[in-house]
């Protein structure tokens, strides 16, 4: 492999165990998002974008729909003679097998690929983040500052702040102190599960860190408060912009719903564009009797009732005097005439009957999980 | 399939679709919101599973070259065999006229390719076939040469090679008429031949003095060949004039046709452009129409095809139009029976209008 200066490393191994019925048989990089994406669509696109042209996915939970979707990186052009994408689930050796402990342990079984990229620099990144960031700029103030290791950090909301990883800095950025959701937070700097280490220093602290019993390998819990107490260079790097985790059913739905603001907070049509790997469809069809309003909808569906306040993905199909509002439908999902869907996300291929109705409400959204049917003597809420 | 390799004849003469292909030749015309004509003929070889296809350039090829690239999104860039491009011989080289002599001097290509039979077929045909059982067909009427047509169902103009076959299938008069008729058989310039007789028929009427491989070297020599024809009962479409067009990409309007060319088991494939899904604001009015990604409609859309990309501002209607990729039409605009090519700006409350049997043309990049 030809030398690289930065190498990233994306965790996608994750069950997103609190996006209940949408992880059940994808992992939640894999969640479609935004009306064509993946949720993985986005920090595969900011490496893409950002010239970095050699990324590890670790992967665990779940991988078929995430491997396949990944595939040889092209759609990302990913797919490069030295580089590209590697995907990297856990393997068994001589005396066994081990599943990731946790994210540092999980970037330790692949020490071995780190040392063949051999790389000045480490990224790591996490699949679970809506944001566009280039990353190159986070690398550049990494080398300005002689860090060791820089964490980029996002002010949050005050109120908001004990749900986070605080970070607390001096005036130069440098970190002081790491709190783990603290219940009186003594800054606003919550920690964007993104970091850039010198690799020989990450090689030495996960080596260490592997050899703790009591550690949880955890870079949040493990490696970035001991690499602190030993006074390590530590330094933030503030972002500035839209950047959501879309960990929980509420989040991922009010994500997809920012994008239909007028003037949407994050525009999915900003200066860079975001990659993804989508079937060839044709463009979507509206029918003569079909109201489509403040709404995204993609290629191949087919619209023939009522849609608005929702984003629609690939290959949906809505029938005649269908309602559809305030919802998330995944592609390939048929909503039969008459249904109606309200405050719901409905996963990939499923099936609401003729006259059926799916509602939820805001703060309880409906959630109908992959390949399942409404009936409509079933009809009213399902298990969020 | 694999004993098969696919030509798509790209030297259609494009007279009648004049302001359209201006830039560019008619096989790369923007068609259906996303695709270019040459997508239709392209991906039913591929999805017919054919490995190996040789692509005759026009004489414009800048945007079928910029569109085909490497035919990675064909599944055609491959180690063995994949996309290759015949250009046309340098005018020194030949002054003669007619698609015959690319053919002839390219023979090479033919002779060099391992598959065992020729599929030819032209870019400007909206339609999308399964080769596969043509080839079962060729090989049980032991043809030599295998033809595909479409029972017309009304009369249209325009210059179309009409068949007459037996029960069969075996063609028993074949000649170019000025129009067709009610029930006509009309070819849809598909031909399967044996490589061995496509390489002695290419040569033979090219040196004695052929200009035209279809009227040169098959309507005029058909006796000397066993000539069957299959029909094809699906969508088709021949794209020769600006009328043609117009109602081929409004034929996409009715879903059964949607459905039945793009939604089926075989996908038409086309260059990826990453564009975001279609945003519908606060004030849009969107009907019967089919609308690609990229697009942010804001106004009234009706009976319409919007490319990529296309900007529909506040007040706007839009009526029986093709608006094609990153046209901008500004607030409180009206445009009704037109067709506008790439790039074109419409600015605030102009009002553009063509007649209903004959679209009004705004050429490429105009701003108005």
């Amino acid at each position: 492999m030809r030398k690289t200066e930065c190498l990233a490393m994306i965790l996608a191994g994750g069950q997103g165990s609190r996006l209940g019925a949408l992880t059940k048989k994808i992992a939640k990089p894999a969640v479609p998002f935004g009306g064509k994406y993946r949720i993985i669509d986005f920090p595969l696109s900011n490496c893409a974008n950002s010239g970095i042209d050699k990324v590890g996915v670790l992967t665990q939970y779940r991988p078929l729909e995430l491997h396949n979707y990944l595939a040889s990186g092209s759609a990302w052009d990913l797919d490069q003679k030295n580089g590209g994408i590697f995907i990297l689930p856990p393997y068994a050796r001589e005396k066994g097998a081990d599943w990731y402990q946790g994210t540092a342990d999980a970037i330790y079984q692949n020490l071995n690929f780190i040392d063949l990229a051999d790389p000045e620099y480490v990224l790591i990144l996490s699949g679970d983040h809506i944001y566009t960031m280039d990353y190159s700029w986070m690398l550049e103030a990494h080398k300005m500052n002689k860090a060791e290791a820089t964490i980029g950090v996002i002010e949050v909301p005050w109120e908001e702040a004990p749900r986070f990883g605080i970070m607390n800095t001096d005036k130069t950025g440098r970190i002081e102190e790491f709190e783990e959701k603290p219940a009186k937070p003594k800054s606003n700097l919550a920690s964007m599960g993104i970091y850039v280490f010198n690799k020989n220093f990450l090689k030495k602290y996960l080596e260490e860190d592997a050899k703790d019993e009591t550690s949880s390998h955890d870079f949040g819990k493990n490696i970035i408060p001991k690499m602190l107490k030993d006074k390590a260079r530590l330094y933030s790097y503030a972002f500035e912009g839209y950047w959501k985790d879309v960990g929980t059913i509420e989040s991922l739905w009010q994500a997809n719903m920012d994008l239909l603001q007028d003037q949407p907070p994050f525009d999915l049509k900003g200066e860079k564009k975001i990659y993804s790997s989508n079937e060839s469809m044709p463009p979507h069809y509206i029918g003569p009797d079909a109201k489509v309003k403040n709404s995204m909808i993609s290629e191949g569906s087919m619209v023939l009732g009522e849609v608005e306040n929702s984003v629609i993905f690939p290959g949906v199909r809505i029938g005649k005097g269908v309602k559809v509002t305030n919802s998330v439908i995944m592609p390939s999902t048929v909503i039969r005439d008459g249904a109606v869907v309200d405050y719901a996300i409905l996963a990939q291929n499923c099936e609401v009957a003729a006259g059926a109705k799916v509602t939820g409400q805001l703060g309880a959204i409906t959630v109908v999980a992959e390949g399942e049917t409404v009936e409509a003597e079933a009809s009213g809420k399902q298990a969020g | 399939m694999k004993d098969v390799m696919g030509i798509i004849n790209l030297q259609e003469d494009n007279k009648l679709i004049r302001e359209l292909t201006d830039k560019r030749a008619v096989e790369s015309m923007p068609f259906a919101g996303r695709y270019r004509l040459i997508d239709f003929t392209l991906s039913s070889m591929v999805n017919s599973g054919i490995l190996n296809v040789g692509v005759m350039l026009p004489d414009k090829p800048r945007s079928v070259l910029d569109h085909l690239r490497s035919g990675k999104d064909w599944d055609l860039a491959r180690r063995h065999d994949g996309l290759f491009y015949l250009p046309s011989p340098s005018e020194e080289e030949s002054i003669r006229k007619g698609d015959l002599k690319n053919f002839y001097h390219n023979l090479d290509f033919f002779e060099h390719s391992s598959q065992k039979y020729v599929l030819l077929t032209s870019g400007s045909f909206v339609y999308n076939v399964d080769f596969s059982q043509m080839l079962r067909f060729h090989q049980n009427t032991s043809a030599d040469i295998t033809m595909v047509y479409y029972t017309a169902k009304e009369e249209q103009p325009g210059r179309n090679v009409v068949l007459e076959t037996a029960e069969n299938g075996l063609v028993t008069d074949m000649a170019e008429k000025p129009a067709i008729y009610d029930d006509s058989k009309v070819a849809m310039n598909v031909y399967l031949i044996e490589k061995r007789i496509f390489v002695e028929l290419v040569r033979y009427t090219y040196e004695h003095g052929g200009q035209d491989l279809l009227m040169d070297g098959i309507i005029r020599r058909a006796n000397e060949y066993n000539i069957y024809a299959c029909e094809h009962d699906g969508y088709v479409a021949h794209v020769d004039s600006t009328s043609a067009y117009y109602k081929a990409n409004m034929d996409l309007l009715q879903p059964e046709v949607w459905e039945e060319l793009f939604m089926g088991s075989n996908s038409i494939y086309t260059k990826g452009k990453d564009e975001v899904p279609v945003q519908y604001k606060e004030t849009a009015k969107v009907k019967n129409s089919l609308i690609a990604n990229g697009c942010v409609i804001r106004g009234e859309v009706e009976n319409s095809i919007l490319f990529r990309g296309v900007t529909v501002g506040k007040g706007v209607k839009i009526k029986n139009s093709i608006i094609m990729q990153k046209c901008d039409i500004q607030d409180d605009s009206l445009v009704e029976n037109v067709i506008c090519d790439k790039n074109v700006v419409i600015s605030k409350e102009k009002w553009l209008k063509g007649a209903n049997n004959y679209p009004l043309i705004i050429t490429k990049n105009v701003v108005i």
